[in-house]
């Protein structure tokens, strides 16, 4: 049975591209409104968890439970984000040709998606004030009109998480939200991301160990597809063997340079 | 409105005025043209100019169509000459029946028929005796057999490159079948010699006259319908589709369902066009409904501008007017000019006429402001200081 309590519960999860084992039997558990950020060298099956989670790849065995009782595996993707799980991926997926304001309002959670509801639903004050204040929170009042085409990197990543944001999920899958930001973007990034926990849970997959510090409260190491350990950053940082996984790797990486 | 869609409201007024303006001379001023001035006046529309204008302007119904779909959506369709041809053909079954014993060989049976020893009409024949029939058919037929076609292949998220090829061999494939006898739909030679509709005769220049204004009738409920789609959400979606089919998916709707609506409505169109094109011109073979009349027609929509529907419009006019001026004149010349063009507009103006257009005005007007600036830039110099 699903732990008492958690948003997501992963059992088992194997998932085989073509004999490789991007997933090995993994169990995997978050809370509601918990902040987990998931590390792991290359190749360690981060993305892969998020992609079975939304949907994206099918597993080939194992469960994958949300909130109490849905089973989400065989649902399509647009089912899963509808259902609440919201997914900002690594390099900024936005609409170039619509404006920042249509950007956000297409991602706006509404009763219907469907074509036919779509076509003759009109803007309404609750939706715009909703997109208004999404704006402020992700700094982008001003450029409402703007093609988001024209936004700079750094925006177009902030954009995506408003309009992720405005699916209101229950959970939010975040992959390398700060890649290519600056050090300024980042730390707003990080403030952000702990401010959005208070409502809603939160999985972040990053590298970057100084915003890992900045923002995990718990945090998962992936690797060769199952969790290697578990727990707060200073206890994990200090794990030999997460030091064995990344520092061998770094030995390896000298051996190679030295080469 | 909100200040956020201000920016739109004033291109679109323009764009609003121009277009009711073009409406307003085809509907209006092309037929009085045709009718009040002396034949051998300057300003007289000749009953053959009018009559292919007419034809001109059911390409441009399709077209509107195909820009939804290739335009806005950014899924290209090489198979549109198969639901043209499906409309075409529902309403040249009915045109051929109503030929009734005037046929050449004086028969109740169309002459194909008589000539390949059919004795008796074909049983899915029989329902186009019906006129009313014969039109809903050459809009349902193409809209049913996109929507099981579409349903096959968007559910298998067939998409792209892959999407253009099976719909290519759609379009092959239609090719094969109207062209074999055996499919009772005329062969090669296909469906001609049409003598009347409804009673009116097709030979009559006030008939024709009348067909004219119908097409243009129904151009402007095609502009509409296209324009009302297109500033909806849904248009954004189609919008979004294009730009980032996987932002889409994560954001609670299925492309899938948005690819089949538009594929559906631009296959109704494509009908309606071809429905208007067969009593206007008289024939219609397999050669026009086969891949390259397909892939003629997405050039229309390149050269006008993709994703705008006034360039759809003008795209399908435009090409079709040099068509039957350089094939009179130069009948050799002809694929080596509509090759030709293709490769301009790729490489040259990828947005088209209208795009190009477009970025002209921006230029001018830029270089206004910019000269305003100059005479003005000492106290704006200072403010921003």
């Amino acid at each position: 049975m699903p732990a008492r309590g958690s948003i997501i519960y992963l059992e088992g999860v194997t998932v085989d591209f073509d004999g490789f084992k991007a997933l090995d039997n993994l169990n995997f558990i978050v809370d509601y409104r918990e902040l987990r950020v998931v590390i792991g060298p290359n190749g360690a099956g981060k993305t892969t968890l998020l992609d079975v989670i939304s949907g994206k790849v099918k597993p080939v065995s194992g469960r994958v439970v949300f909130g109490k009782d849905t089973d989400l595996i065989g649902l399509p993707e647009h089912e899963i984000a509808t259902l609440g799980i919201g997914r900002k991926f690594q390099t900024p997926s936005v609409y170039s040709n619509l404006s920042v304001w249509d950007n956000l309002d297409l991602s706006l959670k509404r009763k219907s998606k469907g074509v036919f509801a779509t076509l003759v639903s009109k803007p309404d004050r609750a939706e715009t004030e909703k997109i208004t204040s999404t704006l402020e929170t992700i700094g982008l009042a001003e450029k409402a009109d703007v093609r988001a085409g024209a936004l700079s990197h750094g925006e177009k990543q902030w954009l995506e998480i408003g309009m992720v944001l405005l699916q209101d999920p229950a959970l939010l899958l975040i992959d390398e939200p700060v890649a290519g930001m600056t050090d300024r973007e980042t730390e707003q990034t990080g403030l952000l991301l702990q401010s959005l926990a208070d409502r809603r849970s939160i999985i972040v997959i990053e590298h970057d160990m100084e915003f890992v510090r900045q923002i995990a409260r718990t945090v998962t190491v992936l690797h060769e597809g199952t969790v290697l350990c578990e727990g707060p950053v200073e206890k994990v940082q200090a794990d030999p063997r997460v030091v064995e996984i990344y520092l061998g790797r770094q030995k390896e990486a000298d051996a190679a340079a030295a080469r | 409105m909100s200040s956020h869609e201000l920016g739109t409201v004033a291109q679109d007024r323009s764009e609003g005025l121009t277009v009711w303006l073009i409406g307003f001379s085809l509907l209006v001023i092309m037929p009085l043209l045709n009718v009040l001035p002396e034949p051998d006046s300057w300003l007289h529309v000749s009953d053959f100019a009018l009559n292919r204008f007419g034809k001109f302007l059911a390409f441009a119904i399709l077209a509107l169509g195909l820009d939804l779909i290739w335009g806005y959506t950014g899924i290209l369709s090489l198979g549109h000459g198969v639901f043209f041809g499906l409309g075409a053909y529902a309403v040249g079954m009915h045109l051929m029946l109503t030929i009734g014993t005037e046929s050449v060989y004086g028969s109740t049976l169309p002459d194909f028929m008589v000539w390949n020893q059919v004795k008796e009409l074909p049983y899915f024949w029989k329902p186009f005796y019906s006129f009313w029939f014969a039109i809903a058919a050459a809009i349902l037929l193409p809209t049913l057999f996109a929507a099981i076609f579409g349903f096959l292949a968007f559910r298998s998220r067939i998409k792209g490159v892959y999407f253009a090829i099976i719909t290519q061999a759609l379009a092959l494939s239609a090719w094969l079948v109207f062209n074999r006898n055996e499919t009772n739909l005329g062969g090669t030679n296909g469906l001609t010699d049409f003598k009347q509709v409804l009673g009116f005769r097709l030979s009559d220049p006030g008939t024709q006259r009348a067909l004219y204004v119908l097409t243009v009738l129904s151009l402007g409920a095609a502009y509409l319908l296209c324009r009302w789609i297109t500033r909806s959400r849904t248009g954004k979606v189609l919008v979004a589709i294009r730009d980032s089919e996987q932002r889409v998916l994560f954001s609670g709707y299925s492309p899938g369902s948005y690819k089949l609506f538009v594929f559906v409505v631009s296959a109704a169109l494509a009908g309606l066009a071809g429905a208007l094109y067969v009593p206007q011109v008289g024939i219609i073979t397999p050669a026009q409904i086969g891949v390259l009349p397909s892939l003629e027609m997405v050039i229309w929509v390149a050269v006008g501008g993709r994703g705008t529907l006034i360039g759809a419009v003008l795209g399908a006019v435009g090409v079709n007017w040099a068509r039957s001026i350089l094939t009179t004149s130069f009948p050799d010349l002809w694929p080596f000019f509509l090759g030709g063009l293709f490769v301009a507009v790729v490489l040259l103006f990828p947005e088209g006429c209208v795009g190009l257009a477009r970025r002209l005005n921006r230029g001018w007007h830029a270089g206004l402001s910019f000269r305003k600036k100059l005479a003005t830039s000492e106290p704006e110099g200072q403010e921003v200081r």
